[in-house]
């Protein structure tokens, strides 16, 4: 079934060219940089996308946090929010609940799809936009953050005065950032999920998850809520900017993890718990 | 093959089903008749494990469902309302996922493109090219619908409406198919509330009611002789009065006598110098058999008065008024 699931997502025109609108975006903003030479001002505008003049080699992590905020989130919860409910609207759940596939299998495949294409699409960004930073910015060796400058937003303040970072260290740093995105969009993923098994519109529930994130950036934003910000899905969103960082900061990206895996257990279990009781009228 | 008892199903405020027992035995060709909205697809829904009953038990092929679904649906083929495909994806690709879906088959993966291959043939999809279901009609649609029912080579096959959208053509093309298939072992359920479909191809009857069984029998004996005698003469006033109180039902030049014996009642009226145009015995075609158990359908709503003006069926009596005294004895031979 794993296999019929990532067929299936592989086969829809869709699922590409979202990745490629994904992997376009951060292109086009490289094309506006190099021919211009004019980044943002340190601390505005995409994190890190200032220190990509000096290398090429960080652009992926300036990719990353050009697509993290709106586009990944979308194509993330459209993906998840199809599992089921695409299913049942089109009609294909009842026959693919006949012959058997079992539900707590169909979900299982469906999340194992799901996770495919988080990895691929954030991979993609970063390959697609490494190339790029290299053709357009040059391979010099990058220097890191320092790590005096945060602010708890996840907005930074860079300095270029850290240390200098080998190519192996920008690789796997980025392979940090982009394990730490990928477990984040799972999260997002999750509550897909879920409300995918409550509704029978695939819409409906790749919309309501975006508003959740919308609520929960809403509420990370507000000093009032600091109380509950801790818990919000959003909250460590962009903590993996601390991967470049020297020395990197591992406290925000520990909660992250542990955050995020707390909700995709929770929503998961809740999807499961949900799909496997319930009528299938559709 | 499939027995379900008390079977049950409450969807928040609507009784969808209540308290069926069904009986549907190996190699019968079971018609699953009832009004819009009586809950054939519901049952149907819940004898392949979509839908939890609220009450009473299941069992399909031996097996205990929901609990043990999973054990007997490998040898059920399925189809439930519309047929659904991957609109953008072809006929035989369609195939080709559904086969691949689920537990591994008898043929393994290598047989997949012989079966998929069979199943279009069966179906007279044989020769289908490679445009997306999306580009279907809508018979071509019901026919890959049941070419995936018949994938597997079911031993049963659950089939709710399955020639909706068919031909007249298709329609006795899928007849002979299932003629086919029930002759070589497969036992056919199908619902429907085409009444001349089921009379043509059911060995037996199940007719629900706003959720109740009402009848439940061999077809063969539902349509034997009502032990009435129908009898059209011009001078059926005068017959009337020969005949007295045995005339249970005239209008113009027809009379249906309550006596069994139709050469006696012939030979009384000719005797007496009437004369006759047709006489025989009466039988019930599966139309009025259905319409004297059944109310107006349940997805009628706006016209309150119409139910609460008798017992069920009261519509049905106004249209044709010589059903009135059959009703008692058609509900009585339900079990
Ligand atoms: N998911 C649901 N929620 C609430 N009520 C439902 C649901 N599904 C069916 N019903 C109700 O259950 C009853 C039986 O519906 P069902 O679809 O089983 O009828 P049917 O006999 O198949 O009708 P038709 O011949 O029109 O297909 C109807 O009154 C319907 O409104
Ligand atoms: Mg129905």
């Amino acid at each position: 079934m794993i296999r019929v699931e990532l067929l299936k997502l592989a086969r829809r025109p869709r699922s590409w060219v979202a990745i490629a609108l994904l992997c376009l975006l951060p292109i086009v903003v490289a094309i506006f940089v190099a021919v211009t030479h004019v980044a943002p001002p340190p601390g505005q505008g995409p994190a890190l996308l200032s220190a990509v003049l000096s290398s090429g080699s960080l652009f992926p992590a300036a990719a990353l946090a050009i697509v993290l905020p709106v586009f990944l989130p979308i194509s993330v919860a459209v993906v998840a929010g199809d599992a089921i409910a695409g299913e049942a609207s089109s009609g294909m759940l009842r026959y693919l609940l006949a012959r058997p596939v079992g539900r707590t299998r169909l979900l299982v495949a469906k999340l194992v799809a799901l996770i495919a294409y988080v990895l691929v699409a954030v991979v993609a960004v970063a390959v697609t936009s490494y190339v790029t930073g290299i053709l357009l910015f040059g391979d010099k060796p990058p220097a890191a953050l320092s790590s005096g400058s945060l602010s708890t937003s996840g907005v930074i303040a860079n300095s270029l005065s850290g240390t200098g970072m080998t190519p192996a260290d920008v690789l796997l740093r980025t392979a940090g950032a982009v394990a730490f995105i990928a477990v984040s969009m799972l999260g997002v993923g999750a509550i897909a999920l879920f409300l995918s098994t409550l509704t029978d519109s695939a819409l409906g529930a790749a919309l309501g998850a975006l508003a959740a994130l919308i609520a929960s950036g809403v509420l990370v934003a507000l000093n009032s809520a600091a109380s509950i910000s801790p818990y919000l899905p959003t909250r460590y969103w962009l903590s993996w900017i601390d991967f470049f960082r020297q020395p990197i900061l591992w406290r925000d990206i520990d909660r992250g993890f542990a955050i995020q895996a707390v909700y995709v257990v929770v929503f998961l279990g809740a999807a499961w718990a949900n799909f496997a009781s319930k009528d299938v009228t559709s | 093959m499939i027995v379900t008892t008390g079977l049950t199903k409450r969807f928040g405020q609507v009784l969808a089903v209540d308290q069926v027992d069904l009986q549907v035995s190996e190699g019968d060709r079971y018609g699953f008749l009832g009004p819009n909205g009586s809950g054939k697809t519901t049952v149907v829904r819940m004898l392949l494990g979509l839908v939890y009953p609220t009450g009473g038990a299941i069992e399909v092929l031996g097996v205990p469902v929901p609990r043990q679904v999973s054990a007997v649906l490998p040898r059920i083929g399925a189809l439930i309302e519309a047929p659904s495909a991957y609109g953008h994806l072809s006929g035989r690709a369609n195939l080709m996922l559904i086969d691949a879906a689920g537990p591994r088959p008898r043929g393994g993966r290598s047989g997949r493109r012989r079966r998929v291959a069979e199943a279009l043939e069966r179906v007279g999809l044989g020769g289908v090219d490679d445009r997306a279901v999306r580009k279907y009609s809508l018979g071509m649609r019901q026919r890959l619908g049941l070419a995936a029912a018949l994938l597997r080579s079911p031993r049963l096959l659950v089939l709710d409406e399955p020639t909706n959208g068919l031909d007249p053509q298709g329609i006795r093309e899928i007849r002979s198919l299932l003629v086919e298939l029930n002759a070589a072992g497969t036992t056919i359920f199908l619902s429907s509330h085409q009444l001349s479909e089921v009379e043509q191809l059911c060995t037996r009857i199940g007719v629900v009611d706003r959720g109740r069984l009402v009848l439940q029998d061999d077809l063969a004996a539902l349509r034997g002789p009502t032990g009435r005698v129908l009898v059209r003469s011009p001078d059926a006033g005068q017959a009337a009065a020969l005949l007295g109180g045995r005339v249970v039902y005239r209008d113009d030049d027809r009379l249906i006598v309550a006596d069994a014996d139709v050469a006696q009642v012939n030979a009384q009226l000719v005797d007496a110098g009437m004369r006759v145009t047709e006489i025989g015995p009466e039988r019930r075609s599966l139309e009025d058999l259905v319409l004297s158990v059944t109310g107006s359908g349940s997805d009628r709503f706006g016209r309150p008065a119409a139910r609460s003006a008798g017992a069920p069926g009261s519509q049905a009596l106004v249209a044709d008024g010589h059903r009135a005294a059959s009703d008692a004895d058609a509900g009585g031979s339900s079990q």
